[in-house]
């Protein structure tokens, strides 16, 4: 019983490992690409982040951001870099209670799935404030 | 300033900035905040958006290392996560309500007690260089970790009694799901702004990727440790000062 867990598990690590660096390469590609485009557009505008005004409209929602990502706009296929990036790590927590249904862990799923809650619910409540 | 030497300035910081992050332990995404605020006067709120993206990068790239390797202990990970996740989504939004000057100066206080805690570090390091230098280097310090890894190793360690090298494998892999929990909040506040997270999360990552590289080839980076740990120290005292002043 002991074995088959760990045989598992080594597999479990394997998956996710992979998760974890397709994310990192995928999104740091994305916004290296994106960051080109922007740099040929807006390069010589004058830089000005003194003041906190938030980021442009068109990239603070979902829809702008792909939107914008058609258009070829940079700062909006930097930001869908962006947003997978801080998506891998919530993937990898996803991977993991699939990994533990495939082992019958109950325990780990429920905590896996609570882990999922509490960013759902960060989610959620930036909206909300 | 135009935008492409802004963004130029910004990649060599991000740069040197992973290179020392990762040879020291500390993490390069921390030390860019008072690079960004101090030398480039960018608002503290785009800094934190920047860092935090930044951390994530470099947590995921070497939990990937760790998670293959199996020395992450992924159950004690995912159950420690409940309460990271949580803390870190009461921070970003108790972040929200509080006056900037304040945060500069917890970050401050922050950045201090972690230059302290990496020169500890190396400490502990040296002492363990008869029972296999090489592969503690590799295992403890290849990659950057943020600046709550010392606070995770350290209880995971000496409270729970797990092995070292797992405690640290195991931080750095929380690490970015608990940036993640504040970083989906900040997003939505628009504290991540495109222009300036683009070359820090390149210029970090690529920073320690090179500095996991140097290190597997140096011999010492003692005395870098205390160069870092002084220019931390300095830029920490000037967050402080000008938090207090309220230039910040």
């Amino acid at each position: 019983m002991a074995q088959k867990i760990s045989f598992k598990d080594t597999d479990m690590q394997a998956v996710i490992g992979w998760v974890l660096r397709i994310g990192v390469i995928v999104s740091i590609c994305i916004v290296f690409f994106g960051g080109v485009i922007f740099l040929y557009r807006h390069g010589h505008e004058i830089a000005d982040h003194k003041k906190f005004k938030g980021i442009p409209d068109f990239i603070s929602t979902a829809g702008g951001i792909i939107n914008g990502v058609f258009a070829f706009r940079g700062q909006a296929i930097i930001q869908l870099g962006i947003v997978l990036l801080i998506a891998t790590p919530v993937l990898r927590v996803i991977f993991s209670a699939i990994g533990f249904v495939l082992e019958k862990d109950y325990l780990y799923i429920g905590i896996s799935l609570l882990v999922l809650l509490i960013i759902f619910i960060s989610m959620i409540s930036g909206h909300a404030g | 300033m135009s935008v492409i030497v802004f963004t130029l300035i910004i990649l060599v910081g991000a740069y040197f900035a992973g290179l020392i992050g990762s040879l020291t332990g500390l993490g390069g995404g921390f030390v860019i905040i008072p690079l960004l605020t101090l030398l480039l006067h960018v608002d503290i709120h785009y800094a934190i958006g920047a860092s935090l993206v930044s951390v994530i990068a470099t947590s995921s790239g070497s939990a990937a290392a760790y998670v293959k390797e199996g020395i992450t202990n992924m159950r004690l990970g995912m159950f420690l996560e409940i309460a990271t996740t949580a803390g870190a989504m009461t921070g970003a939004i108790i972040a929200v309500y509080i006056p900037t000057n304040y945060i500069a100066i917890l970050l401050g206080v922050i950045l201090i007690c972690s230059a302290i805690m990496s020169l500890r570090k190396k400490a502990e390091q040296v002492l363990k260089q008869q029972n296999g230098w090489a592969t503690k280097l590799k295992l403890n310090s290849s990659y950057p970790t943020a600046n709550g890894t010392v606070n995770y190793s350290v209880s995971m360690d000496s409270i729970m009694r797990i092995p070292f090298k797992v405690s640290t494998t195991t931080s750095n892999f929380m690490i970015g799901v608990t940036a993640a929990a504040s970083a989906v909040v900040y997003l939505q506040r628009g504290y991540i702004d495109p222009g300036i997270s683009m070359p820090v999360v390149i210029g970090v990552l690529v920073g320690a990727l090179s500095g996991s590289k140097i290190l597997v080839h140096t011999q010492s980076s003692g005395w870098l440790r205390w160069v870092f740990a002084v220019v931390v120290v300095f830029l920490a005292s000037q967050l402080i000062y000008n938090g207090i002043i309220g230039r910040i």
